[in-house]
């Protein structure tokens, strides 16, 4: 399940939620991005992230439909704020639900490497020096291609 | 008459974020915003900026339909 949130994210009430009653799953790996206050050298303030409702979250589903036929997991949850959010903010919060461990951690770091690169967000930074847009760095980009290669 | 939208860095450049503008193809659309502003005209055109016309991608021109939605999405920068 996706969802786009204008509120503040609780991981740990996302978490527990997510493992309650669940008697089929070995493992489930959480993975919660928060709001830096400091990005190439220079100060944060404040992040606005900017997202189409409707579009942001069909992308985001298309995403969770690619890790679900990609690896043998049990569940997904991504929940992905949009808004203003203040500095130390939850601004991601990824959950999967596997069999065993390992596919359950790779298919958490595939997710975050896809909605890094292809989820319909823009970040606007504002600090002591103005506001900045932010856009996927090249690292972010040679992550995602790690996952088109054939070693998987 | 589609319904224009604008995301990101593109709606500060557009100054508005939606309106409703007349005009049969995406190309149309593209040269009658390049008209009004050609600064919003460059960043349409520049790399990473693509058009979403009802919820789907759309790489080179289409029609336009009436009550068409015409988003213009820059780069992403999501987590």
């Amino acid at each position: 399940m996706v969802r786009l949130e204008d509120h503040a994210i609780q991981p740990g009430s996302l978490l527990d939620a997510f493992c309650r009653d669940r008697f089929d799953v070995g493992g489930v790996v959480s993975f919660t991005g928060l709001t830096r206050g400091r990005t190439d050298g220079a100060d944060v303030a404040q992040l606005s992230l900017d997202a189409w409702p409707g579009y942001t979250e069909k992308v985001m589903a298309e995403l969770e439909a690619e890790a679900r036929a990609r690896f043998a997991v049990l569940d997904i949850l991504v929940v992905h704020r949009w808004g203003d959010l203040a500095v130390g903010e939850p601004i991601v919060f990824v959950a999967v639900a596997a069999e065993h461990r390992r596919i359950a951690f790779e298919a958490a770091d595939f997710l975050m490497d896809q909605l890094k690169t292809r989820a319909p967000f823009w970040k606007k930074e504002t600090g002591p020096d103005g506001e900045r847009w932010i856009e996927a760095r090249p690292q972010d980009h040679a992550d995602a291609a790690r996952w088109t290669g054939d070693t998987q | 008459m589609a319904r224009v939208l604008m995301f990101g860095a593109l709606a500060e450049v557009a100054g508005w974020r939606e309106q409703t503008l007349e005009a049969g193809t995406l190309a149309d659309l593209r040269a009658l915003l390049t008209e009004a502003n050609p600064a919003l005209g460059e960043r349409l055109s520049g790399p990473g900026v693509f058009a979403v016309v009802n919820k789907a991608m759309v790489r080179g021109d289409c029609v336009l339909a009436v009550d068409d939605e015409v988003g213009f999405v820059p780069p992403v920068s999501g987590g």
